[in-house]
């Protein structure tokens, strides 16, 4: 075999890998719109940070909003619902992590961890019981003053904390924030 | 022979086949010269922002754009109002009240995920997609030349029908109709909406009858196809990598069928 | 699967063997691939792979939207919007997808012009014909069907004009009409149904093609010259074709990446250009548009449709005959679906013995005739229906049915036709033997 037929086959089986090479790129980059169109789109998206007028929840009362296809407790507590909140000793907890996603994942289940201000007239929780995801009532209900899951029975107390009950985990707190003082923004 | 004809067909199908024909002719559409045309142009910010006063406050009275989410003024390649701007901007609409406790016909201010509201006046048409439902050019002849060289010119015809208006008017079956030198029938029932210096514009651009009517042809443009800047670019990208990998496949093919041809040619001399 | 002789399949693992005396789908597959293909193919065979992928395109996009397209009256036109606005990506896939209708087309126009020039439909391909002339049909179908889903002013007038054409069968018309459109105008129950099928026919469309690639393999394919590859030995074969892969795989691929570079500029660039701004308002049952066109890939047959008016004397005497049951309209309706089917029955219109167009000295002008009257009758239809339109369109509508209930079977009969090539491979030496490279005409 010449010299001149080696250089020709190895130019040719380059020219062959480069072919295939580009047309399996572009056709992953054809792919890849159509994978993508399943992801959220524009207006969803838009949805995942949304605004709540709070100027109108009254003390001792409570605000539900849709964020993210789920319900938001935004309650405004009364000093009753505060005290006993405070009172309760973490060793009585079942659950004694804040569940607070603005916190470190270990952050203790304290009153103070758990709500959006510090003198902690706000709770804002997901509204969504973490042992089978129901809705729980809402307010001062169950053995402890506050949520009760009518499903199968899981009592919050007025802080959101699971005391009794089959649910295993506190009502996760959603990443929120105050943008002023009649506004709380989610996500 | 074959060869031939597909040239032909290729070249008359093309030409033929435009959305021209269709569309009634009469009415002049003046070709307008837009920063977004053409593969690379691109939508000028500032003249869509420019666009948008225009039809804050002038359009907006009896027109809808229905179809546009106010949160879209502040995307990439759009007006790029700041997401606080916007918000407040947005606030100033209202729009149907979709609480639990709101009772039917119950408003209230827009939020950023609302779409701008529907036409005030219902014999007003929805603004949203009117630079791509309308062509300003066509012909000659249903061939769609023009069409091609010109583009379809939605957002022209929109400038030709704000300043095509000559001040004649008359009075048909209790309707008033103004002459309108872009519109097909001649005579239109929308009054004159602009006449030179109805807004005033933060960038201190000219804000005579043809300036505004021009920044708001392509306000409107952006409306109705928000995402051109997206789709030339990716137009384009699929152009090139094409180039390249037809590119390679003509080499692979011709290095694929040497040794066939050159038997051939081997064949025929031999013969 | 193809008479012609040639290597077949052999297992070379010990899995191939287990695998193929249980399915022998790798047989397939090979024997598929490998066809041996007639060498002297040129560029005009290449749109059977544009077409296939055409049919591909169609249907993936085509999934991926209705993913997002809610089709009810109230809601159609906007979520159509919505793909245009917030879908990631929605505006590209809706623009290819709206484009690559008119690209199906195009190709699908150019191969059945192929076939008629190279006289591709003759004995033994009849059934390859006519299956592809079906898929040609259900293409029809589906476009249309398609059309009406953004619910624009045309997708509903067209809607409402086509589905008008059934109205036109003397006596069951009007009720076959109303059982299409499941009452008695264009409304939910159309647009509801018209998805459902919309989305069904793609893959009947996909069954005919896997029958019209069966039907070819075991004929084997046509070819420019018209002759047929030489079979009695696996020797002579070969020296008439190449197998598919890799030689016509890279061929059409190459040819393929061409098409698409057109196509991807006129997605990216000009994706409206083809379609009709009244598609962009929304439909409206109260308001009719000033001119109601089809897509283009329709107006050929519409202006056919269109042709056949009441002071035509063939209509008044089709009238006077059956006592005034084929009026004009029925008449349009004929003529149109006539169109069609004369190309459906060419197979056995062509009554010459020589398949190509290349050595049938007089068929070659009637043939560039029949394009160019293709290319009057697309523009005829865009056009309104009136003189000098209509006249145009009525001369260019008796060509097409003169060309093949006339023009065809007298041809045989009285043409010469020019000496052919005894075989394939003389055919493609006599092409590349010569200096030049060009490919193969």
């Amino acid at each position: 075999m010449s010299h001149a037929e080696d250089f020709d086959s190895d130019r040719r089986d380059f020219l062959y890998y480069a072919t295939a090479g580009v047309g399996t790129v572009l056709t992953g980059a054809a792919i890849w719109p159509l994978i993508d169109q399943m992801n959220p789109s524009a207006d969803v998206k838009a949805l995942s940070s949304i605004r709540v007028p709070i100027d109108g929840v009254e003390v001792g009362t409570q605000l539900t909003v849709k964020w993210r296809g789920k319900p938001v407790f935004i309650r405004r507590r009364d000093q009753d619902d505060i005290e006993r909140a405070r009172k309760t000793k973490i060793e009585d907890l079942p659950d004694p992590l804040a569940r607070n996603a603005n916190l470190p994942p270990d952050a203790p289940a304290t009153d103070e961890n758990r709500t959006l201000d510090e003198k902690g007239e706000w709770l804002v929780e997901m509204g969504v019981c973490t042992h089978l995801g129901c809705v729980p009532l809402g307010g001062k209900s169950g053995d402890f003053g506050g949520w009760f899951c009518p499903c199968h029975g899981s009592h919050y107390d007025s802080a959101g904390r699971i005391r009794k009950g089959p649910a295993p985990e506190n009502l996760p707190i959603p990443v929120a924030t105050f943008i002023d003082e009649n506004t709380i923004k989610l996500g | 022979m074959i060869r031939k004809l597909t040239a032909t067909v290729l070249t008359t199908l093309a030409l033929s086949t435009g959305s021209v024909f269709a569309a009634g002719a009469g009415g002049h559409t003046e070709d307008v010269a837009f920063p977004f045309e053409g593969p690379f142009g691109t939508y000028d910010k500032l003249q869509l922002q420019r666009g948008l006063k225009v039809y804050t406050e002038v359009c907006a009275a009896c027109h809808g754009l229905k179809y546009v989410p106010f949160r879209t003024l502040s995307d990439p390649g759009g007006p790029e109002l700041p997401e606080d701007w916007v918000r407040a901007y947005a606030a100033q609409f209202e729009v149907p009240d979709d609480g639990e406790d709101a009772e039917p016909g119950d408003t209230r201010p827009a939020k950023l995920t609302d779409h701008f509201p529907e036409s005030a006046d219902p014999n007003a048409p929805d603004l949203s997609l009117m630079a791509k439902a309308r062509a300003g050019f066509h012909g000659p002849e249903g061939t769609g030349i023009n069409q091609l060289i010109k583009g379809i010119g939605g957002p022209e015809h929109i400038y030709s029908i704000l300043t095509g208006y000559t001040g004649e008017e008359k009075e048909e079956a209790g309707t008033t109709f103004y002459e309108n030198t872009a519109f097909p029938s001649g005579w239109i029932s929308m009054p004159p909406p602009l006449f030179g210096e109805d807004v005033e514009f933060d960038d201190g651009a000219p804000n005579d009858l043809h300036s505004e009517a021009r920044d708001l042809a392509a306000f409107l443009m952006w409306a109705a196809e928000p995402k051109m800047m997206a789709r030339k670019k990716a137009g384009f990208v699929a152009v090139i990598m094409l180039v390249i990998l037809s590119s390679l496949l003509y080499l692979t093919n011709k290095t694929l069928w040497m040794p066939v041809k050159k038997q051939a040619k081997e064949a025929a001399k031999k013969a | 699967m193809s008479g012609i002789p040639h290597d077949h399949y052999e297992p070379k693992t010990s899995f191939e063997r287990w695998l193929d005396q249980r399915l022998p789908i790798l047989r397939l597959l090979y024997d598929t691939i490998m066809i041996p293909t007639p060498k002297n193919l040129n560029w005009m065979w290449i749109w059977g792979i544009v077409l296939v992928f055409c049919l591909a395109l169609q249907i993936v996009t085509g999934i991926v939207l209705a993913m997002h397209y809610t089709p009810h009256v109230d809601l159609a036109f906007a979520s159509v919007e919505h793909i245009m606005r917030n879908v990631n990506a929605g505006y590209m896939l809706r623009y290819l997808h709206a484009n690559g209708a008119s690209l199906f087309f195009f190709a699908v126009y150019v191969h059945i012009f192929r076939g008629l020039y190279y006289g591709s439909y003759k004995s033994p391909r009849e059934v390859t014909w006519i299956i592809g002339m079906l898929i040609y049909l259900a293409m029809m179908a589906t476009a249309f069907m398609g059309y009406v889903l953004p619910w624009g002013q045309m997708s509903f007038w067209g809607a409402t004009v086509i589905t008008g054409l059934f109205g036109a069968i003397p006596w069951v018309g009007e009720a076959l009409q109303t059982w299409l459109l499941g009452g008695p105008a264009v409304d939910n129950p159309t647009l509801n149904r018209f998805f459902s099928l919309h989305y069904l026919l793609p893959f009947v469309i996909a069954a005919l093609v896997a029958l019209h690639i069966w039907a070819f393999h075991t004929t084997g394919n046509s070819n420019p010259a018209g002759v047929e590859v030489r079979r009695s030995s696996k020797e002579e074969a070969k020296r008439d074709t190449l197998p598919f892969w890799p030689y016509f795989v890279i061929k059409d691929l190459f040819a393929l990446a061409v098409v698409l570079l057109v196509f991807f500029a006129i997605v990216g660039f000009m994706p409206n250009y083809l379609g009709h701004p009244d598609n962009y308002i929304e439909a409206n049952p109260l308001v009719t548009p000033a001119h109601i066109v089809p897509e283009w890939y329709f107006l050929p047959f519409y202006a056919i449709l269109r042709a056949f008016t009441a002071d035509v004397w063939v209509v008044q005497l089709a009238n006077w005959i059956t006592g005034g049951i084929i009026n004009a309209k029925f008449f349009g309706v004929l003529a149109m679906f006539g169109s069609i089917i004369v190309m459906l029955l060419v197979p056995w219109l062509d009554t010459s013995r020589v398949r190509s167009g290349r050595y049938r000295p007089m068929f070659k002008w009637w043939f560039a005739l029949l394009v160019f009257d293709f290319i009057v009758l697309t523009w005829a239809g865009a056009m309104p229906p009136e003189p000098p339109y209509s006249t145009i369109a009525l001369i260019g509508a008796a060509y097409w049915f003169a060309y093949f209930l006339i023009i065809l079977p007298l041809l045989g009969v009285i043409e010469k036709p020019l000496p052919q090539p005894g075989t394939i491979e003389e055919d493609f030496i006599a092409h590349y033997g010569g200096a030049n490279d060009t490919p193969a005409e």
